[in-house]
């Protein structure tokens, strides 16, 4: 039993590269689209945060596994793009949806620093950027630590779906695996889950963490 | 690329799955509902090594990703030793996501039983309430309330994930996207209706809950309330 | 003496409650002036708006010969853009009630911030300046605290020693002593005591410190119901205005006063 767990987490863990450059690209990404996707949506131009909110909608609306499948067929017919891989259409599909969720992280953390502290650097005459840079930024960031944590382990579950498309990250060996064991079917899902899991507990540390940065030293 | 045609041709076909995936979101969501409770009634037990293995356990359960767990549960279980047995995909399913969001229920009972002021506690004391009586009458009533807001999100998240279970065969509107544009070779159409009905169904329900949210802020001091509804 | 700030015929609503009804007001470049009434008179509004953090309704607000809410392009006037209010407000500082120090700075750092960010100074220069400050307001031991580690009172003379590094014409002072204990307030007011007997600038104070505004203040304003219900030195309005609202007012004031120590 330990002897086959042994092996065959050494068979999953060819799948191991695929998903943790996927998790770690589309989570890059994703705080990217995030922080440009929360600031939009405060800003004074209201074609600007109507187009974001129309984003954000939209992916928060639909399903991850919806937008991945409409992604890997659309992309190449609609915009006569080739990404060259499919690594990229789910990256960009996790990154999307996840985006958009975490884009109200930013802006519900943007919009809980206290206003005091607006005013403050209004009344030092501050400019608009300078404020949202050196005063408001660096206090929404704390609030946003522990949310962003959480994400980071959905994004993680999200990769999971990149097999439907034809990539061979973790689950996609645990299958191939179960299909040429069928009766070390349990043990081999299992260490799949396993893997995921120990990828996890960095992550669900850093959350824990946040939680205890984001409790102290902001005004809000 | 894209056709109107198409699009009216696929929309009968793919609506009648709605059925199925409502069906689906609904059992699961009642299961994660009552297992939620299971969850913190184990980790509140006198033993606390077996209140620390039931919190990693639910731990493990909620960071990994549910399409595993729904393979595992539709392919591997009936071949595990004595207690394996098949379940349908839709059973399977049901079982996988109910779960997988009880893990996640839990946490906003205990928000809501948290929240609960000390004092309460002390004034059933103080009143000579029975422990069940002080659980009935005095906490849940007010832990409860506070959190259907955050129970309504999940229903939502659930709702989204619930075309996984495409994935082990459950007909529903994904499915029934995914075989049209096998059959047709046209995906866009199929697989936008897909796109829509799930904006449809679950953009007024945000909207709604959002409301209602509104509306026990005001009524209930959630001061103490710690999870915010993630993914 | 020509006047450093002039309100002309202020108005100001908040949604149907109508704050300011009419406000003329000239204040003097060295003048030290308090305003007191009761809340919901419109006082903090009045600095509100001078400090641009309030858009007055209706009126105009003069600050050294510059229209501050309004700008003129081709003959038209406009609503003034950031970037003329930025050029006002240099001149302007302001101390808020609840103090509204960066929590994520330490001390020296919230003085740095705006002498490097808007006065285009070096670092060096600025900390030195700041440094400075915060010696005189009796901080010279605290540079690296945050905030957080202080007591009220050593909150707002940082906070204090962060406008005035940045030598404002005119400081606002919005009931700064409000949030305070009680056995804090003495060492704020010894402050400000300070720089209204050595500073050229004008100095504007929102204040409940009836006695305080009585030793410092040139002139006293009392409003009440958003306007302006009585004017003169300090003596004048609080010792021998026989305004009925501004009795009552004082007694009730008095009388907390009393019993409050």
């Amino acid at each position: 039993m330990f002897d086959s767990a042994l092996n065959i987490l050494s068979y999953l863990s060819q799948g191991l590269g695929t998903t943790v450059s996927l998790f770690l690209a589309a989570t890059l990404l994703a705080f990217i689209i995030a922080f440009v996707a929360g600031l939009c949506r405060i800003v004074k131009n209201p074609l600007i945060r109507g187009f974001t909110m129309f984003y954000v909608e939209l992916f928060r609306g639909t399903s991850l596994i919806v937008q991945l499948f409409w992604l890997y067929y659309a992309i190449p017919i609609l915009f006569n793009i080739h990404l060259g891989s499919n690594w990229w259409i789910g990256v960009i599909a996790i990154a999307l949806n996840y985006g958009a969720y975490m884009s109200e992280v930013v802006r519900s953390s943007i919009l809980a620093v206290d206003k005091g502290q607006t005013e403050a650097a209004i009344a030092l005459n501050l400019s608009r950027v300078q404020r949202m840079r050196h005063i408001i930024l660096p206090q929404a960031l704390r609030l946003m630590l522990p949310e962003f944590g959480n994400y980071s382990i959905q994004i993680l579950k999200g990769t999971a779906l990149v097999s439907l498309i034809g990539l061979t990250d973790i689950l996609y060996y645990g299958d191939i695996y179960r299909s040429t064991n069928l009766s070390e079917g349990p043990l081999a899902y299992f260490m799949v889950l396993v893997m995921y899991f120990i990828i996890a507990l960095p992550l669900i540390w850093l959350s824990k963490k946040g939680e205890k940065i984001a409790k102290r030293g902001v005004a809000g | 690329m894209w056709s109107w045609e198409t699009f009216a041709d696929a929309f009968p076909i793919i609506i009648t799955g709605i059925t199925v995936t409502l069906g689906l979101t609904i059992t699961s969501y009642a299961l994660a509902l009552a297992a939620g409770f299971i969850w913190l009634a184990l980790e509140s037990t006198p033993l606390k090594i077996f209140n620390f293995i039931v919190y990693w356990i639910r731990e493990f359960i909620r960071s990994t990703p549910p399409i595993v767990q729904i393979f595992f549960l539709y392919f591997a279980w009936p071949m595990v030793p004595y207690i394996g047995t098949s379940f349908t995909p839709f059973v399977a399913a049901m079982l996988a996501l109910g779960i997988h969001f009880s893990t996640y229920i839990a946490e906003v009972y205990r928000s809501g039983i948290e929240s609960v002021d000390k004092g309460q506690w002390e004034a059933a004391k103080a009143l000579n309430f029975s422990q069940k009586d002080t659980w009935l009458k005095v906490v849940l009533p007010q832990a409860l309330p506070p959190t259907i807001p955050m129970l309504g999100n999940y229903l939502i998240i659930l709702f989204k994930e619930v075309p996984l279970a495409a994935t082990i065969g459950v007909v529903g509107i994904l499915s029934l996207a995914r075989s049209y544009g096998a059959n047709t070779w046209s995906y866009i159409e199929p697989l936008t209706i897909v796109a829509i009905l799930f904006l449809v169904l679950s953009y007024p329900s945000a909207l709604l809950i959002r409301q209602l949210e509104k509306k026990m802020n005001r009524r209930f001091d959630k001061k103490n309330m710690k999870v915010k509804v993630t993914e | 003496m020509k006047p450093i700030v002039q309100y002309k015929e202020i108005h100001k609503s908040f949604g149907d409650t109508h704050v300011l009804k009419g406000i003329n007001l000239d204040i003097n470049p060295t003048e030290k002036l308090a305003i007191i009434g009761p809340s919901g008179s419109g006082k903090t509004t009045i600095i509100r708006l001078l400090m641009t953090l309030e858009e007055p309704s209706d009126g105009d607000i003069i600050v050294d010969g510059t229209n501050l809410w309004k700008i003129e392009a081709g003959g038209k006037e406009k609503k003034a853009n950031e970037k003329h209010l930025s050029k006002v407000r240099n001149d302007i500082g302001m101390v808020f009630q609840h103090f509204n120090l960066f929590p994520h700075k330490t001390i020296l750092e919230n003085c740095v911030v705006p002498l490097v960010n808007v006065r285009k100074m070096n670092k060096k220069e600025a900390a030195e300046l700041a440094e400075n400050m915060l010696e005189r307001v009796g901080l010279g031991d605290k540079y690296d605290s945050y905030p957080s580690q202080l007591s009220g009172g050593q909150k707002q003379r940082v906070a204090m020693a962060r406008a005035l590094v940045m030598k404002p014409k005119i400081m606002l002072f919005d009931e700064v002593t409000s949030a305070l204990d009680p056995e804090l307030v003495g060492e704020v007011l010894e402050v400000i005591r300070d720089l209204a007997e050595h500073e050229d600038m004008a100095m504007v104070l929102v204040t409940h410190e009836m006695d305080f505004a009585l030793e410092i203040a040139d002139r006293v304003l009392f409003l009440d119901e958003g306007v302006i219900a009585e004017e003169g030195t300090a003596d004048e309005v609080i010792n021998k205005s026989d305004n009925p609202r501004l009795q009552d007012f004082l007694k009730r004031f008095r009388g907390e006063t009393v019993t409050g120590q």
